[in-house]
């Protein structure tokens, strides 16, 4: 008997993990032989001059590529005390995260609250379509950093800039699926709403909402990654708070674990998101 | 008295009725005019694209009329409403509510001040009617597609609406499912004494259902040609039908009309319908091939059949 596939695939994921920690393993391994060879004059000289004696080349070995061991132990370390807090440069990865998504969260309600009601006109309206079209055209292929000088000049506040370019970069998909879903509602499902008396209102939130929430579920979840995609950036540009930040910070400070570790976090908080909105795009979409 | 009976026999009255799509097109149909006696089942039949679904509309009050009117018991229709009750030739269920949902949906625009158990209560009865009571939990994903045509059929029944329209209802359906629901509406009919217009490709089921069948002329400038009256009485049964010695006469008009003169000039030139109605039971030799018999002229417009039944 074969397993069911989905057991199949888990194997066949967990393999590959092992087979790319394998590899990482002998990618970082400690190199025997240079440890070995004594250091040449110039070697030496350069790394008196670097502030280290040549007899702590140990120490110099945990500023290179984490073996997966420094990066388990680095994991664990920072998970200990996620939330620690010792000045603007150093504070624990749950502060920084939790930064990011209260950053995140604020943009992209903001743009939510007025991308999706927006949209919702432009699809009732061929006009307006027809209208805000050029606009739309134009905006929404700038990038979202593009905006970042603008936002900080006449915000003037790093945090607040932040949320902006979250606004910017996640209304656009919310707004267009909103109208394209919208606009395309089923002629039929409009005529049974005719012909059933139902005011313009009414009909708006019982037949083309719930007809056009899955289209705008959809640009729901694009925005929400795009977001998450723009904020680390932003925040790698604009500094302070935030996993952005913390990945540039720890970079400056050459803790490669650190950075190892941010970025997989990242990763796994998109995935969560993307989740979460995979779950409610479930929940409103129909079979037809 | 006499006004009543006249309210009754022109319940639902279409005069002059035309459409044109394009100006520089000539009109789809043009003097589309007949009438609908209450409680009347009338079928139009006619080819692909002559304009019965814009009739149709037109009735529902979706589309606008491009001339003439409609009048339902003597007040002109301008737009859709819950007196008259449609059933989409796509079903038009909202997918994303349950069967009961979906009939709680039409009873709620109808009653808006009825409770929540009151609706339900209402609805649940025309789900019984269709047999679907086991059903009323699914989505409209999980019916068959005679199930779902049966919804359609019980959503506009639960408006109670004056007139129901039926734009091709079974078109999409298998030929035994069609005729169990074909018996199903045609005892929901005879109980409650619906007024029935309905679009149909299938001159059984216009023999079966109706009691009166309009033809239509090939388009563009498609008219009504003729009006048929079913000679056959209303206790029809799918069963027994073909055994009615007067089945196969109407049945070989109708469809001498949709094969030879629906596209010919003197259908396509007949500024009025003809009237034509078949000798009845008790009429004449019963050996002698039953056919269609000259009629005098009920209204203005009518003129009396010449037709001949080919066999
Ligand atoms: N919105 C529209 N714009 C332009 N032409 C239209 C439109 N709707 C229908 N027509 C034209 O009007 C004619 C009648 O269409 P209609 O749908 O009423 O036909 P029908 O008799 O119901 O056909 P079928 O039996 O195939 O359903 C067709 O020739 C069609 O091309
Ligand atoms: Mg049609």
């Amino acid at each position: 008997m074969q397993a069911p596939p989905r057991i199949q695939a888990a194997l066949l994921s967990l393999l590959l993990f092992g087979v790319l920690l394998g590899i990482w393993q002998l990618a970082t391994r400690p190199v025997a032989d240079t440890a070995a060879r004594p250091l040449s004059a110039a070697e030496a000289e350069y790394a008196e001059l670097m502030g280290q004696t040549a007899a702590t080349g140990e120490a110099e070995k945990s500023n290179g590529f984490p073996t997966p061991w420094q990066f388990a132990a680095t994991v664990a370390g920072q998970l200990a005390d996620p939330f620690y807090d010792r000045g603007p440069n150093d504070k624990g990865i749950g502060i920084q995260l939790a930064h990011s998504l209260g950053r995140v969260a604020v943009g992209y309600l903001l743009a939510l609250a007025v991308a999706v009601p927006l949209g919702f006109v432009v699809g009732m309206s061929p006009l307006l379509q027809r209208a805000l079209d050029p606009f739309i055209q134009v905006l929404k292929p700038i990038s979202p950093l593009a905006w970042m000088p603008i936002a900080l000049y006449t915000i003037r506040d790093s945090t607040i800039s932040g949320v902006f370019v979250i606004f910017i970069c996640s209304a656009w998909p919310m707004l267009l699926n909103t109208a394209f879903g919208v606009a395309t509602v089923r002629r039929e499902w409009l005529n049974v709403a005719r012909t059933l008396e139902l005011g313009r209102l009414r009909t708006a939130f019982t037949v083309i909402l719930p007809a056009a929430a899955p289209t705008i579920l959809t640009g729901m979840r694009i925005s929400m990654g795009i977001a998450w995609l723009v904020i680390v950036a932003a925040e790698m540009l604009v500094g302070g708070t935030g996993i952005g930040y913390f990945v540039w910070n720890e970079w400056n400070n050459l803790k490669l674990s650190n950075v190892l570790f941010a970025v997989l976090l990242i990763g796994l908080v998109g995935m969560a998101l993307d989740l979460l909105l995979a779950g409610l795009q479930r929940r409103v979409s129909y079979g037809d | 008295m006499a006004t009543e009976t006249c309210v009754d026999a022109h319940f639902v009255k279409i005069e002059g009725l035309g459409k044109r799509y394009r100006a520089d097109q000539p009109p789809v149909f043009e003097g589309v005019s007949f009438s609908i006696a209450r409680g009347e089942f009338v079928c139009i039949i006619g080819h692909s694209g002559c304009g019965k679904t814009t009739i149709l509309n037109v009735l529902a009050g979706l589309e606008a009329p491009g001339e003439g009117y409609v009048f339902m018991a003597n007040r002109q229709l301008t737009g859709p409403g819950l007196d008259r009750g449609v059933v989409f030739q796509g079903h038009a269920l909202l997918p994303w509510l349950s069967v009961e949902d979906n009939i709680a949906f039409a009873v709620r625009a109808r009653h808006a001040d009825w409770s929540r158990r009151q609706v339900r209560e209402h609805g649940a009865r025309f789900i019984e009617m269709v047999g679907l009571a086991h059903a009323a939990r699914r989505k409209p994903a999980e019916l068959s597609g005679g199930m779902k045509q049966r919804v359609g059929i019980a959503r506009a029944f639960a408006v109670e609406p004056r007139m129901l329209l039926l734009d091709e209802p079974f078109g999409a359906l298998d030929a035994l499912t069609r005729g169990t629901i074909q018996d199903e509406l045609l005892r929901i009919c005879a109980a409650t004494r619906q007024t029935v217009f309905m679009i149909t490709h299938d001159v059984d089921e216009a023999i079966l259902l109706a009691d009166k069948i309009l033809l239509m002329s090939d388009g563009p400038r498609a008219r009504i040609a003729e009006i048929v009256v079913n000679p056959l009485p209303r206790t029809r049964q799918r069963e027994t039908l073909h055994h009615d010695p007067l089945f196969y006469g109407l049945r070989n008009h109708l469809v001498d009309f949709l094969v030879h003169r629906a596209a010919g000039a003197e259908a396509r030139s007949a500024t009025l319908p003809r009237l034509v109605q078949f000798a009845g039971e008790g009429t004449g030799d019963a050996s002698a091939e039953p056919g269609p018999v000259r009629m005098p002229v009920p209204a203005r417009r009518m003129v009396s059949a010449a037709g001949r039944v080919h066999s």
